[in-house]
């Protein structure tokens, strides 16, 4: 008993530290990314004793001023409700990984240990359910600021989180179908499949358009570039106009940490989570751990080096995700905001949900 | 007759609309620049002779040149002797929108010349540094050719130039000398259009 929650612990400090530092290099990948594609350099500025590791330490220079600077609460605010919202906004994030897993079932000493918090039959429902929850965050930020505008900010980040909630809702039921199951393990387990024996069967190639919806739609939840409309800071008031130090900090830690879990969940529904292509581990292919490919070769891999594959493969496609999110946050301007609701409503809905009728009918067909 | 030249919305096709191929058009640019620049900085780290991966200046380090004709702090010339060249004759006052030059003349010691400034003033937080003064002056005794970029100060008396500071450098800067004296307007085109290119 003592060494299953043992094991939990380990697991959660595991995740938890890999989020941080996801978040942690994100803060320093953002400012160095948007610099190289826009040809500039990027923050140098910051060193320690003439250290600046290519402007890591600009990051570090950011924790000490968010943790000094003065927490303002603005006088007529709710100091409890003002308090809560940060930690509103970044418990659920953290929550969600709970479910996803970042490596495969191992075996040590007689002993089944599943690389991953929780096994939940309904893991898919729990993380669309966590993902909700993250919108009190922006609303109470809103309200307990005592200011109309940040209030209307709040509620305008909430029509926008509820509407793209839906297309995310909707465009993970195509995969769900295709797998047969809501938990992510079985379809990470699902994702070493073949169609006709040589195209394995990952999420983004069964389900290219829910991955379509699904990529937008998560950047929406997330707040970020091209629908970073909730936090338009100069621009229209934000939720957040009224945070300051590290309040402020724990948004912005909250949304870097939501990079890294939405990167993997993507990793986990559409881009087989911790499978490489073609590589098997000894109890699915009767004791012969390695590579099988399709055309007959066999590359035999000792078990412990199928499992250090597959737990890398995860890290590298969560790494290439999180890359591609900042891309993107980097690349589009913003949307106005009735584009943002039409593009949700009126043209991503209708295509998810004929994905989920045309996706349902093949499975039928196929079953 | 006014004439109406009719503008034609673009209609954006199908294709366009979908949305997705001119976002993937889009996302190929910037990660051409991304994965461009990151091979440039690698190579340069690794000390190879690849282009810089960066059009940025590092301001206070290094400079862009200016133009020779590019209108900074004012001075006064000197004659050879070191007397102002400036003959008092209220041009530059006169001309200046702004009214912030302040000239208070006096007779020259020097026989030859009529007047000279006793006190010759710019207060540099009215002039907009539109180079009227410096256009207007018969004696180019005003010139604006510094190539002072940070006009900066803790105080606004910082910025009230009299005389003696208005000729205590008499000599343009050294940026604007490596700008334009030196190599001539057609050499600082050509550098300029580098610096644009990033050589
Ligand atoms: S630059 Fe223009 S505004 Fe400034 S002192 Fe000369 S004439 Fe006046
Ligand atoms: S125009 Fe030239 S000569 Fe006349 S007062 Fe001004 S600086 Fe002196």
């Amino acid at each position: 008993m003592w060494l299953d929650l043992g094991l939990i612990v380990g697991k959660i400090a595991v995740v938890f530290i890999g989020i941080i530092a996801g978040a942690f290099v994100l803060t320093w990948a953002e400012r160095k990314q948007s610099a190289l594609m826009s040809d500039r350099i990027g923050a140098n500025r910051a060193a320690i004793l003439g250290i600046k590791l290519m402007g890591i330490v600009n990051s570090v220079a950011d924790a000490l001023k968010m943790i000094f600077k003065e927490d303002f609460l603005p006088p007529k605010g709710l100091r409890f409700l003002h308090a809560a919202a940060p930690v509103f906004a970044m418990f659920p994030v953290f929550m969600t990984f709970a479910v996803l897993p970042f490596g495969p079932t191992i075996t040590v000493g007689g002993k089944v240990i599943p690389l991953q918090i929780l096994q939940l039959d309904v893991g898919m429902l729990y993380l669309l359910a966590f993902g909700s929850i993250a919108v009190y965050g922006v609303l109470l930020a809103g309200w307990a600021s005592n200011n109309k505008y940040t209030l209307i900010g709040g509620m305008r980040a909430t029509a926008q989180m509820i509407s793209y909630e839906l297309i995310l809702g909707l465009s993970l039921i195509g995969p769900i179908l295709v797998y047969g199951s809501l938990d992510p393990g079985v379809m990470a387990t699902a994702q070493n499949g073949y169609l006709w024996g040589w195209i394995p069967k990952w999420g983004i190639i069964v389900q290219p358009i829910a991955f379509l919806l699904f990529l937008p739609a998560a950047m929406a939840e997330t707040k970020r570039c091209p629908f970073d409309l909730p936090e338009g800071e100069s621009e229209i008031i934000g939720f957040a106009t009224e945070y300051s130090g590290m309040r402020w900090g724990m948004f912005f830690l909250g949304e870097f940490a939501e990079i890294v879990v939405l990167a993997a969940v993507l990793a986990t529904v559409f881009l087989g989570s911790y499978q490489v292509p073609f590589l098997f581990d000894a109890g699915e292919k009767l004791g012969m751990a390695g590579f099988h490919f399709p055309w007959g070769a066999y590359l035999p891999i000792a078990e412990w080096a199928v499992v250090a594959l597959r737990i890398l493969s995860f890290g590298v496609k969560v790494l290439i995700l999180m890359w591609l999110q900042m891309q993107i946050r980097w690349t589009y301007p913003r949307f106005r905001y009735d584009q943002l609701m039409r593009v949700s409503w009126r043209e991503m809905m209708p295509i998810a949900l004929a994905n989920i009728a045309v996706t349902a009918l093949i499975v039928m067909l196929v079953a | 007759m006014i004439e109406v030249k009719p503008v034609r919305r673009v209609e954006l096709s199908l294709w366009q609309k979908t949305y997705y191929p001119e976002l993937w058009k889009g996302f190929v640019v910037t990660c051409r620049h991304f994965f461009v620049n990151l091979g440039r900085h690698i190579g340069r780290s690794l000390g190879m002779k690849t282009k810089p991966g960066r059009v940025t200046i590092m301001y206070p380090e290094e400079r862009r040149p200016i133009s020779p004709r590019w209108r900074g702090r004012h001075r006064l010339m000197l004659r050879p002797d070191g007397a102002p060249r400036c003959v008092a004759c209220m041009m530059c006052e006169t001309a200046c929108p702004d009214n912030c030059i302040y000239i208070t003349p006096g007779e020259s010691p020097d026989g030859r010349i009529e007047k000279y400034p006793v006190a010759f003033e710019i207060d540099l937080l009215r002039c907009c540094f539109c180079g009227l003064c410096a256009e207007a002056c018969p004696e180019d005794a005003i010139r604006m050719d510094t190539g002072y970029l940070e006009l900066a100060g803790y105080a606004r008396a910082e910025f009230y130039l009299d005389r003696e500071f208005l000729m205590h450098d008499s000599a343009p800067t050294t940026h604007s000398q490596y700008a334009g004296e030196l190599e001539g307007r057609a050499a600082l085109r050509v550098d300029l259009l580098k610096l644009a290119r990033g050589h």
